[in-house]
């Protein structure tokens, strides 16, 4: 039992059905025996294509119906649709029409004669002797009669059908096209569409080699070569245009007559048949004739040449009445000019829309850009009504280049908890006189009165309450000095394990590292222990390459050189085998409470065996890092606040790429556009930043558009993609299994689990060394499988640091 | 869960049909448990039927209660409402409902439900019964576990931890001009202890677990008892003082075995069900850390290990997720079930995990099987990996299994 039943039958009836053929009755026998037979003589030569068992099941299905069951044959073994003509290929091409025309002339089955005549106009590029010997006009007169002489059986195919027995009245009457005698044999619509757009298609292929000289006559060729391969290779229409394409696609179907349905109509087949007669005839009808000389002038555009083109109103009035489909012979050039508003329309209709300011921003870029991203822009604003600041349309690059600013430097401050970080930040500020002298001596005040005096130079950047009231940093504080040389943007991280997500997040942003150790006695070996290292791990897990080293508490130790060496030995050691260049790193003696070696020299006598530089000598030295400049624009989102003037304000450090006010940019993963209304680069109004600069953003957000802190703006042109599952090159600093993990990247902040490990790589070449590793032990390196809670933007490249229990357990790159 | 029908536990035949009573939302956890796809269930069942009256001829809808035994083909538990909905085609007929029929039975408590276990009442499935059955009941523990601008609030009972409700709240970050910090902190504290109050009752005393990173936990604490004492409210304020700080390093769900693994959580609830997985996934852990050969997981090699009869007298420990047994078909649960009957015959323990608890997450991570195992074994996944590599992942329950 064929498939093909089965899809008629459900199960139980098809169990039924089953039982019952088994035992065919003898009356039933002998049917099948006669129907066999006579199908076998209907099919002709093509009888040995199809089994017995092939017909007689169809036989039974059709009820013995012979006619019926050689047109299901023929569709569904003989010449099944959608493949190429598989006797195309088996037939020669010279001999193939005496043949044919023997079959014509004695008729087994008419339908497959006539399907015999269509294969062989389409199958086949009519030769020079066979144009001799057969012209269209005779094939078409062959098919035509015998067309007509098919109703019966197509009646009597859809007799059963409801649809088949259509009143008299309202059958459409389906004219063949007119036949005229000599050059206008041709004349169907389509066939006038086609020639159409394979000349505006030819046109364009032209002024592309910008070749205005090409002949006549290799237009010729040009415009009718693909007209024959089209005819002949059946479905791949490549080099015409969609609408067309389909068109043709349609009455191929139809002229094959593989569809009975469509069969009905069997005076569609002549728009297929026209190119053949047109060609074959060797005659040129007149549109023809009239092309090619159209084709001598320059290449027009196509807008030109729907103005001005070889569309001439009086042929196309000719050929009206043929039209299948309204419009498809027009070129698709001319479709796309005026699928769309003029860009004139598109510009009055945004400044209606938009009054007066965006008027005049379009004014600007109208100058400045190509009219089609104009459009484009206007569209948007018609779309929402945030109003889009004026851009300066500046090249951002060039304008970075130009400007002789002072270098710009953001750095990191870590290291152990109570080690002095704010303390000494603080200090550094008020010896810059970032900060004002009444300012710290307000802030020892308030310290002494909750008995925290030595905690006042840290208030300076511990501003919340409870930092101040517990003593500890808790959130990443920014503040900005500037030197005769550069401009550092401080990043004060939080010290106490609980908060390494937020000293991750300032790592992230940073250019280098400060780290403070607290030299006193025993907490330098605590430190050690706790946070020292893991910060030290997660700044070079975060691509940081250069730290400077504070030793701090100098003072509490009398300014011990050995004292110095000793942790200089130790630390040097620890960050080389972290994966710091000896020359990354600098080592400074500093006594942060009392500002000893930060701005001046330390007054102390005991430090005299120190020569090296101050600390912000030290942190002048730093080398700026690449920036990416060219690449699309990224930039994650550190905080977000309210200022007055903007409705949001953004800060955090441009990743990648640069912006300017009147930008659009979009906000992953939340989706939504915003527009820069204003830029703030070191504290001051800007109109552009570029990679590395750490800015404050003023937005316009288009509309609710939802944004958290660890979002990423970027290019709207260039979006990064968000990911819940992600594959990372991971160091591992603990073992790891499938388990759950924290998922760091900047201030994003997402949990998520080990899915799975698919291979250990060696550290140095990067190659599988095992695969499938049922643990990862710590040291190596291993490609992992993560699988996060919610969608997040990610994107190949980005530095990610995995945390599980408060503890850091991998850090690496994505893939 | 009450067990209506007059049977002894010990002595029930594997083809027999249990009629049981879902008394507490709970037990709607254990009935999804228990109904595994293939099992017959017979229950009360509203069904939607057409009627032709007798006196206009006309086709009305009604609504009939009727009794209708299913096959069951899906099931499906909403942890939210503890509500199970159990689909599939009517076996026995009635004059409403032919056979074949589909029905959704939406199993109701205190409403009697009768259950045949398609693969027998294996040791496992009567393991789930007995636990079902066992109506030492007490208190759920409401545990927050938060950290700035997150937090989860959670009910542990002794078989799941329901996460009720999750708040996030945006925190402004410290910034140098502005103090709107504070600010934010406050409005973060006062949802969150709204949606606690309504997500869960405190009419009657209950254990609170503050969980969280740094002073969030704390302050909220601080938070609860200030907003107390303000409004007079006595409620609140015991709250707050019942209320037990834990620390964690995140505030996100997983966190919670950190919280249950803290000693003041231990020394109040060290007999719960929970803190005794807890333990024993920590143990499992730590062994695999230690790479030391007698911690394995994943089908395969504990299948073998089983074999060997490693798990066993002396510290053998099989792990198994429920959720293993709920989404099997019958041959893989019988598999399933004689590990554990082999493990239980040589001495060691077998211990159904609750996939909804932290501990089950963590094992599900691992493959939801793996077992401890009493003398080291090396290299039980040397083989299979071979056999992997020949398979190309070809069946994919192995390759999660193995990893």
């Amino acid at each position: 039992m064929s498939r093909h039943r089965m899809d008629y039958n459900d199960e139980l009836d098809y169990d039924e059905y089953d039982e019952e053929e088994e035992e065919l009755s003898p009356e039933d026998q002998a049917q099948m025996k006669q129907g066999t037979a006579d199908v076998r003589a209907a099919l002709s030569i093509q009888a040995s294509k199809v089994t017995d068992t092939q017909i007689q099941e169809a036989l039974w299905h059709y009820f013995y119906d012979v006619d019926k069951t050689v047109a299901y044959l023929v569709t569904k073994f003989i010449d099944p649709p959608k493949k190429a003509p598989p006797k195309a290929a088996e037939k020669p091409n010279s001999k193939f029409l005496p043949t044919r025309l023997g079959t014509l002339s004695a008729p087994a089955n008419p339908i497959i004669c006539v399907l015999d005549l269509e294969e062989l106009l389409l199958g086949h590029p009519p030769t020079q002797e066979h144009s001799s010997s057969l012209t269209p006009w005779q094939a078409t007169r062959f098919s035509f009669p015998l067309a007509t002489s098919q109703d019966d059986i197509i009646k009597e195919l859809f007799r059963d059908m409801p649809w088949g027995n259509i009143p008299q009245h309202r059958v459409a009457i389906l004219t063949p096209p007119p036949r005229r005698p000599g050059g206008l044999l041709g004349g169907s619509g389509a066939l006038k569409g086609s020639k159409l757009q394979q000349l505006a298609a030819a046109r364009r292929k032209k002024a592309e080699e910008s070749n205005a000289q090409g002949s006549a006559e290799q237009t010729r060729t040009e415009t009718s070569m693909p007209s024959t391969s089209e005819t002949s290779q059946g479905k791949e229409n490549t080099s015409l245009a969609g609408a067309f394409g389909k068109r043709l696609k349609i009455s191929e179907t139809v002229a094959e007559g593989r569809n009975p349905l469509v069969q009905q109509e069997p005076n569609r087949q002549e728009p297929a048949q026209q190119p053949l007669e047109d060609i074959t005839n060797g005659r040129q009808v007149p549109e023809e004739a009239a092309a090619p000389v159209s084709l001598e002038k320059a290449p027009a555009s196509g807008f030109a040449s729907t103005l001005f083109g070889d569309s001439p109103r009086t042929a196309k009035r000719k050929q009206l009445e043929f039209f299948a489909l309204p419009y498809t012979d027009i070129a698709p050039t001319a479709i796309d000019v005026f699928s769309k508003p003029s860009p004139d329309d598109v510009v009055l209709a945004a400044q209606a829309k938009a009054g007066k300011k965006a008027a005049a921003a379009n004014q600007k870029q109208k100058n400045a850009s190509a009219v089609g991203p104009v459009a484009g822009k206007l569209n948007e604003l018609k779309i929402d009504d945030t109003s889009k600041p004026a851009s300066k349309n500046l090249d951002v690059i060039s304008e970075f280049n130009k400007s002789d600013n002072k270098r710009a430097a953001s750095f990191v401050v870590v290291g152990h908890v109570d080690a002095g970080k704010s303390t000494m930040m603080g200090r550094l500020l008020l010896d810059l006189g970032v900060v004002s002298k009444h300012t710290v001596d307000r802030l020892r005040q308030e310290a002494e009165k909750i008995g925290k005096s030595s905690f006042h130079l840290a208030w300076v950047l511990d501003q919340r309450t409870e930092e101040r009231a517990r003593g500890v940093t808790i959130d990443i504080a920014t503040n900005r000095f500037e030197t005769d040389k550069a401009i550092f943007t401080i990043l004060d991280a939080p010290g106490h394990r609980d908060f390494i997500p937020n000293m991750i997040a300032g790592a992230s942003q940073a250019d280098f590292g400060l780290l403070v150790i607290d030299a006193g006695t025993g907490a330098f070996e605590s430190g050690l222990k706790g946070q020292t290292k893991e910060h030290a791990l997660l700044l070079r897990s975060m691509g940081v390459s250069r730290v400077v080293v504070a030793i701090n508490k100098l003072d509490t130790v009398g300014w011990s050189q050995e004292r110095f060496d000793e942790i200089r030995n130790q630390i040097s050691g620890f960050l080389t085998a972290t994966g710091f260049q000896a020359k990354n790193i600098a080592f400074v003696p500093v006594s942060g409470l009392h500002g000893d070696n930060l701005v001046k020299k330390p007054s102390d006598a005991a430090a005299s065996w120190y020569s090296g530089p101050t600390l912000v000598e030290e942190l002048e030295n730093s080398e700026p890092e690449a920036r990416a400049l060219t690449k699309p624009l990224r930039m994650s989102i550190g905080e977000i606040f309210r200022t007055p003037g903007a409705s949001t304000s953004v800060s955090g450090r441009l990743d990648a790429g640069s912006l300017q006010t009147g930008d659009t940019l979009l906000v992953q993963p939340g989706g939504g556009e915003a527009f820069i209304k204003s830029v703030e680069v070191n504290g001051e109004p800007a109109d552009w930043a570029v990679a590395g600069q750490s800015v404050v953003l003023g937005l316009n957000l288009a509309d609710q558009v939802e944004m958290r802190a660890g979002d990423i703006l970027c290019d709207p042109a260039q979006p990064i993609q968000c990911h819940d599952t992600f594959t990372l090159k991971a160091l591992a600093f603990d073992v790891l299994m499938p388990m759950q993990v924290d998922v760091h990247r900047g201030r994003l902040h997402a949990e998520g689990r080990i899915e799975a490990m698919t291979a250990i790589l060696d550290k140095m070449t990067g190659a599988v060394t095992k695969k499938k590793p049922r643990v990862v032990k710590p040291g190596t390196v291993a490609r992992v499988v993560i699988k996060l809670g919610a969608k997040v933007p990610l994107e190949a490249g980005q530095r990610v640091v995995l945390r599980s229990g408060g503890e850091t357990v991998a850090a690496g790159l994505l893939e | 869960m009450r067990i209506v029908s007059k049977v002894s536990l010990g002595a029930i035949d594997a083809d027999q049909g249990i009629g049981l009573v879902a008394t507490d939302p709970e037990d709607m956890w254990h009935a999804n448990n228990l109904i595994a796809v293939g099992d017959t269930v017979k229950a009360h069942a509203i069904r939607g039927i057409a009627v032709t009256t007798a006196t206009t001829n006309r086709v009305v809808p009604r609504r009939v209660h009727t009794e209708l035994t299913i096959k069951v083909t899906k099931s499906f538990f909403d942890p939210g409402a503890s509500s199970l909905h159990v689909s599939g085609t009517v076996v026995t007929e009635n004059e409403y409902v032919s056979i074949g029929q589909y029905h959704t039975l939406d199993l109701e408590l205190h409403r009697p439900f009768t259950l045949w276990k398609a693969a027998g009442w294996d040791s496992v499935a009567l393991q789930t019964l007995q636990e079902a059955a066992n109506d030492d009941k007490t208190g759920a523990l409401v545990a927050i576990v938060m950290h700035e601008g997150l937090s989860n609030i959670c009910l542990i009972t002794d078989h799941r931890t329901i996460i009720k409700q999750r708040v996030e709240h945006s925190v402004p970050k410290k910034r140098a001009t502005t103090k709107e910090s504070e600010g934010g902190l406050a409005a973060f504290y006062a949802k969150t202890l709204e949606t606690l109050l309504r997500a869960v009752d405190f009419g009657t005393p209950r254990p609170l677990l503050l969980a969280s990173p740094g002073f969030v936990a704390q302050d909220f604490k601080a938070y609860i008892e200030s907003r107390g004492a303000r409004t007079g409210d006595k409620m609140m304020m015991r709250m707050a003082r019942d209320a037990v700080v834990v620390h964690t390093s995140t505030g996100y769900v997983h966190s919670l075995n950190e919280v249950l693994k803290s000693p003041e959580v231990k020394a109040t609830m060290h007999d719960k069900k929970y803190t005794t997985e807890t333990t024993l996934v920590d143990r499992l852990c730590e062994r695999v850390r230690k790479d030391d050969g007698r911690a394995w997981y994943g089908l395969k090699p504990v299948t073998k290990a089983v074999a060997e009869g490693a798990v066993g007298r002396g510290g053998g420990v099989l792990l198994i997720n429920n959720s293993i047994f709920r989404s099997m078909d019958i041959p893989t649960r019988k598999k399933y079930v004689a590990l554990v009957d082999k493990v239980k015959a040589d001495g060691g323990e077998a211990k159904i995990l609750s996939s909804d608890h932290e501990s089950g997450q963590r094992l599900d991570a691992l493959g939801g099987i793996a077992a401890i195992l009493t003398y080291p074994i090396f290299d039980l996944d040397e083989d299979t990996d071979d056999e992997d590599d020949a398979a190309q992942g070809g069946d994919e329950t192995g390759a999660a299994a193995i990893i």
